[in-house]
């Protein structure tokens, strides 16, 4: 599996995430959640900012199914699931992901036919290779 | 204010065959279809003092130079974004030439997709910024990035994969008319289109582009110096490049609107220079890396209303005589992919009136570059 290669601006999303917090970089001079992170605010352009806990609650913005060719470890798991969700504390901000049957669980544990655009979802984390990312489970499996 | 309408014309076109293997260097290539232009212009290449290209075109200024024998250069650009740059490179020279900074210039890409290597497996390049946010959750290739794009408009506005298969048939339909395409003996029905593979689910392997080896060119000159060349001068009437405010590039999930694009941006200033509209537009060439881009782009041109993309393709729209024939020559879902250039030199051949699938007397070609990623896009007139 790939692992995330960390920019200095992305580097505290993914340490929050091995605390199991999603966290949303905000401006902390206007307010303004901005993802993905960048080194300044588009709205007022302050450098400052913090990172803002989130709910974890989400609904599934869009999604597909890839199908081989693709990286080996990946179309071993093929088809399996990318989806895009919308954070229900901030639906302009949207994470891309995989839907899973529980926290770890393969990318192509859920059925297909479960997966609709606007079903609620919740972020869990998983350990991936040493390496904490975020995962969806569906409310309503 | 100067203004670049009518300013250079397109006075030579050059190509390569295309096939999924080609046994020559992309470099020779490249010199190939660069010497063919000149040869179609009828300029000797020791007057070439212009080049621009891709920055993902892997021969340099400096190879082709020395190859072809181009004199003293004193104009030369790359443009970034994939597809995104094609008709930048038009435009680019264009500008250089219409401002003095040069007055032969050589546009051109040479691809070896089609036996090379596949962009997206080299993870060390694509992982960085934004990579991070996407690939490890097995958003690996284009077409899955478009694909979620693509979900999302047809949830939106009710587009199926008929709206689809209209694309991919009216590209391939040009493509059996024309003996150089990659497909031209390859016929598709709705239902080879229906059962074929999926590549990233809703998109199926004929919504995808080919994988080609090909090189192409074009010359660009200015309109006084064209009337003397040996072709019928092909006028760049408009040339535009955009990229929105808080655009992501192909995974366009981060802004309000994602399903508008650099097609509006690119759209509102070609236009706004032009001295016509979407509706005098004869034959375009609509960058056709996948087949949602089509109807994403004739929302983003203006020749139908946000949400109208995918019906305007029914009824035969996109055939020869249609509301709006598009990509005659077969385009990159059925000619040949090389970053779109081959929607350039057809956009040439539409208005000198020599296309394999002519529209008659065509007169107005709008050809675009990739939409999704930041593009560029050119107005061509006879």
């Amino acid at each position: 599996m790939l692992q995330p290669v960390i920019d200095d601006d992305g580097a505290p999303f993914w340490e929050y995430a091995a605390e199991g917090e999603l966290r949303i970089q905000e401006c902390t001079s206007c307010n303004e959640l901005r993802f993905p992170p960048r080194p300044c605010c588009p709205h007022c352009q302050s450098f400052e900012s913090d990172w803002r806990l989130m709910s974890g609650r989400a609904r599934i913005w869009s999604y597909v199914f890839p199908h081989p060719p693709l990286l080996p470890e990946y179309a071993e798991m093929a088809p399996y699931n990318a989806v895009v969700v919308e954070l229900a504390d901030a639906p302009q901000i949207r994470l891309v992901g995989n839907v899973v049957a529980e926290a770890g669980a393969r990318l192509d544990s859920v059925d297909p036919g479960k997966l609709r655009i606007g079903a609620r979802v919740q972020v869990v984390f998983a350990e991936v290779e040493g390496m904490t990312v975020p995962q969806w489970l569906l409310e309503r499996p | 204010m100067a203004t670049l309408k009518d300013a250079t014309a397109i006075v030579g076109i050059g190509q390569t065959p295309f096939a999924k293997q080609l046994p020559e260097s992309e470099k020779a290539l490249a010199c190939r279809a660069i010497v063919a232009a000149l040869e179609d212009a009828g300029i000797a290449p020791s007057e070439v003092d212009g080049f621009a290209s891709y920055t993902m075109e892997e021969t340099d200024e400096v190879e082709v130079a020395k190859a072809i024998g181009a004199g003293d250069v004193t104009f030369f650009s790359k443009i970034g974004y994939g597809g995104g740059g094609s008709c930048a490179t038009v435009g680019h020279l264009a500008s250089a030439i219409a401002t003095g900074q040069a007055n032969v210039g050589i546009a051109w890409r040479s691809r070896k997709r089609g036996s090379g290597p596949r962009p997206w497996k080299n993870t060390a390049v694509q992982l960085p910024t934004p990579g991070q946010w996407t690939r490890p959750f097995g958003l690996l290739r284009p077409a899955d990035e478009i694909g979620l794009l693509a979900r999302r408009y047809m949830h939106e506005y009710g587009a199926t994969r008929d709206h689809l298969f209209n694309v991919a048939l009216a590209c391939r339909n040009r493509a059996n008319q024309n003996p150089a395409a990659m497909m031209y003996e390859r016929p598709m029905t709705r239902d080879s289109y229906m059962t074929s593979r999926w590549i990233s689910d809703p998109l199926c392997l004929f919504d995808n582009c080919l994988e080609t080896d090909g090189a192409l060119a074009c010359v660009i000159v200015s309109a006084e110096r064209a009337r003397d060349c040996r072709q019928k001068p092909v006028y760049v009437h408009s040339a535009a490049q955009g990229l929105p405010a808080q655009h992501h590039g192909m995974v366009n999930y981060w802004n309000d609107d994602p399903l508008t694009g650099p097609a509006w941006t690119a759209a509102r200033h070609l236009w706004k220079q032009a001295d016509f509209g979407p509706e005098d537009v004869d034959v375009a060439q609509i960058y056709d890396a996948f087949t949602p881009l089509i109807p994403l782009s004739l929302e983003g041109y203006g020749f139908c209303g946000r949400g109208e993309g995918a019906s305007y393709t029914e009824g035969g729209a996109l055939e020869i005589g249609g509301r709006l024939p598009i990509n005659t020559s077969g385009g990159g879902l059925s000619e040949a992919y090389v970053h779109g250039f081959n929607l350039i030199t057809e956009g040439v051949k539409q208005l000198r009136g020599v296309s394999t699938a002519q529209v008659p007397n065509a007169a107005t070609c709008l050809v675009t570059a990739g939409e999704g990623v930041p593009t560029s896009a050119i107005l061509l007139r006879s």
